[in-house]
C-alpha cells in the first residue's frame, strides 16, 4: 500500500490517536521517512496535542476548590449558615441597600448633614463659598441667610460638597436641580 | 462497539464511582464532595477553555457542580460520571457566552462544508518542544487566542478529546454527533491549530531578543 500527501493529511490525526489499521500505519510510516512536509505536519500536530493536553495549560485560581465546597455546602444545607455567615450576610445586604440608596440619591455626596438638603448638580467645583462651623449649607459670601457672620471659612464649592455641605436654597438656587432630587425620592435621614 | 470497549476499558476503574453515586442517591449526599474532587479542575479547565476569563470560568463551574448535584437522580448509570460533569460544564459556559455575546455569529468557519479536506497551509519546522513553555505566560496566551479563533465546532470537539481526554466516543455522546464527525471535526481543529502556532514556535516567538542569551531553549 503506497499513500500520497492528501490522504496522510485527512488520517495524520487518527494516526496520532492510534487509530489507523495496521496497513495504512506501514504506509504512512514509510511516506513519513521520504516527506519533509508530512513529517512537519505529524510532528506539529504532536505538539499541538501535547501542549494543550498538558495540565499546567489552565492553571486554576487560588481559592477555587474551597469555595466550590463552600456554595456546596450552602446549596445542600441552607439551614446550616453559621451565626457568623449569618452576619456577614446581614452586613452585606445593608451596605447593598445602603449603596443602592446613597446611588439614588447621589453619586458624589457620602453623607449630607441635613435630612432637607437638595442636591446641586451644578455648582462651579472650583467657586468659592462660604461654610460655618457645624452648619449644614454653603453660601455665597454675602448671602443674607447666613446665620453667623462668625468664623465663617472660605472654601472651593467642591470641598464643601465633599464635606456634605449643600448648597443654599436662596443665594445657589439657580444652581439647584430638582432632576437629581425628585418628589418620589424619600428624603435622606442622617 | 469493538473500539467503544477499548477505548472505556483504557478509563480510570468507574466501579466505585458507581457506588458512590448510588449512596448518594440513597441520601448520603456528604460523599459528592469525594465523587466531584478528582474532577474538580477539569470542569474549570472546560468551562475556562470557553469563556477565557477566570471570574466566569469559575463561576459556570461552580453552577455546573451545583447542577449535577441537584439532577444526580437522572444521572444514567450506564454513561460515565466524568462525560456527564463535563458535559454540564460545557453546556453552561456555552450558554453563558450564549448570554455575554448574542450578537456574536457562529463563525464562518462552522458553515463551510465539513466533508471537504483541510489542506495544511504552513510547513514550518516546528521540532518538538519541551512542556516547560507553557510555564511561560505568554505562550500559554498564544495558545489560547490560536483555540479562541477556531470555528465552535472543532473547538468544543478539541477541548473535549485533547484537553479532557475524551474518548471519541465519549466525545462523540458529550456533542450528540457521530464517531466520524469528532474524527473529522478533530484532523481539522489540529490542523488548524499547527498552521496557526507552527510558524509562530518555529520563529518570532521565541526569537533570540526575547531569551536574552541568544540561545533557543531547545
Amino acid at each position: 500500500m503506497v499513500v500520497n500527501c492528501e490522504e496522510v493529511w485527512r488520517e495524520v490525526s487518527n494516526y496520532v490517536d492510534g487509530e489507523v489499521g495496521p496497513d495504512l500505519r506501514v504506509a504512512m510510516d514509510q511516506h513519513f521517512s521520504t516527506c519533509k512536509r508530512c513529517t512537519s505536519v505529524l510532528a506539529g500536530m504532536q505538539n499541538v496535542v501535547q501542549l494543550y493536553g498538558d495540565e499546567s495549560m489552565v492553571s486554576v485560581p487560588l481559592g477555587y476548590s474551597h469555595r466550590l465546597h463552600r456554595r456546596l455546602e450552602e446549596d445542600m444545607h441552607p439551614s446550616r449558615r453559621t451565626f457568623f455567615g449569618w452576619m456577614v450576610a446581614a452586613a452585606a445586604t445593608v451596605l447593598v441597600a445602603g449603596g443602592f440608596e446613597a446611588a439614588r440619591s447621589s453619586g458624589r455626596l457620602p453623607h449630607l448633614r441635613s435630612p432637607h438638603a437638595q442636591l446641586a448638580s451644578a455648582v462651579p467645583p472650583e467657586m468659592m463659598v462660604v461654610i460655618y462651623p457645624n452648619g449644614k449649607t454653603f453660601h455665597v459670601a454675602g448671602c443674607t441667610y447666613i446665620p453667623s457672620q462668625a468664623h465663617l471659612q472660605s472654601v472651593k464649592a467642591s470641598e464643601a460638597e465633599r464635606e456634605g455641605y449643600t448648597p443654599c436654597v436662596r443665594c445657589l438656587k439657580k444652581y439647584l436641580t430638582q432632576s437629581t432630587f425628585s418628589s418620589d425620592t424619600p428624603l435622606r435621614t442622617v | 462497539m469493538q473500539e467503544a470497549a477499548t477505548s472505556l476499558a483504557s478509563s480510570p476503574p468507574t466501579q466505585n464511582e458507581a457506588a458512590l453515586i448510588e449512596r448518594i442517591r440513597k441520601g448520603e449526599r456528604e460523599l459528592f464532595y469525594e465523587l466531584i474532587r478528582p474532577y474538580e479542575r477539569r470542569v474549570y479547565a472546560a468551562a475556562f477553555a470557553i469563556l477565557r476569563n477566570e471570574a466566569d470560568a469559575e463561576d459556570a463551574a461552580q453552577e455546573a457542580v451545583l447542577k449535577a448535584f441537584r439532577y444526580i437522580k437522572q444521572f444514567r448509570s450506564e454513561a460515565k460520571f466524568s462525560t456527564w460533569l463535563i458535559q454540564i460544564a460545557i453546556n453552561e459556559a456555552r450558554m453563558r457566552r450564549r448570554k455575554q455575546h448574542p450578537e456574536l455569529m457562529e463563525p464562518i468557519a462552522d458553515r463551510q462544508d465539513e466533508s471537504g479536506d483541510y489542506v495544511p497551509r504552513d510547513f514550518a519546522d516546528w521540532r518538538e518542544i519541551p512542556s516547560e513553555t507553557l510555564e511561560r505566560k505568554e505562550v500559554r496566551e498564544r495558545l489560547a487566542e490560536a483555540l479562541a479563533s477556531l470555528g465552535q465546532i472543532y473547538r468544543d470537539v478539541f477541548i473535549l478529546r485533547d484537553m479532557q481526554h475524551l474518548s471519541i466516543e465519549e466525545t462523540a455522546s458529550a456533542l450528540k454527533i457521530s464517531t466520524a464527525s469528532v474524527k473529522t471535526r478533530l484532523l481539522r481543529a489540529r490542523l488548524m491549530l499547527r498552521d496557526l502556532l507552527a510558524p509562530g514556535f518555529g520563529g518570532p516567538w521565541f526569537s533570540q531578543a526575547s531569551f536574552g542569551k541568544g540561545a533557543k531553549p531547545w
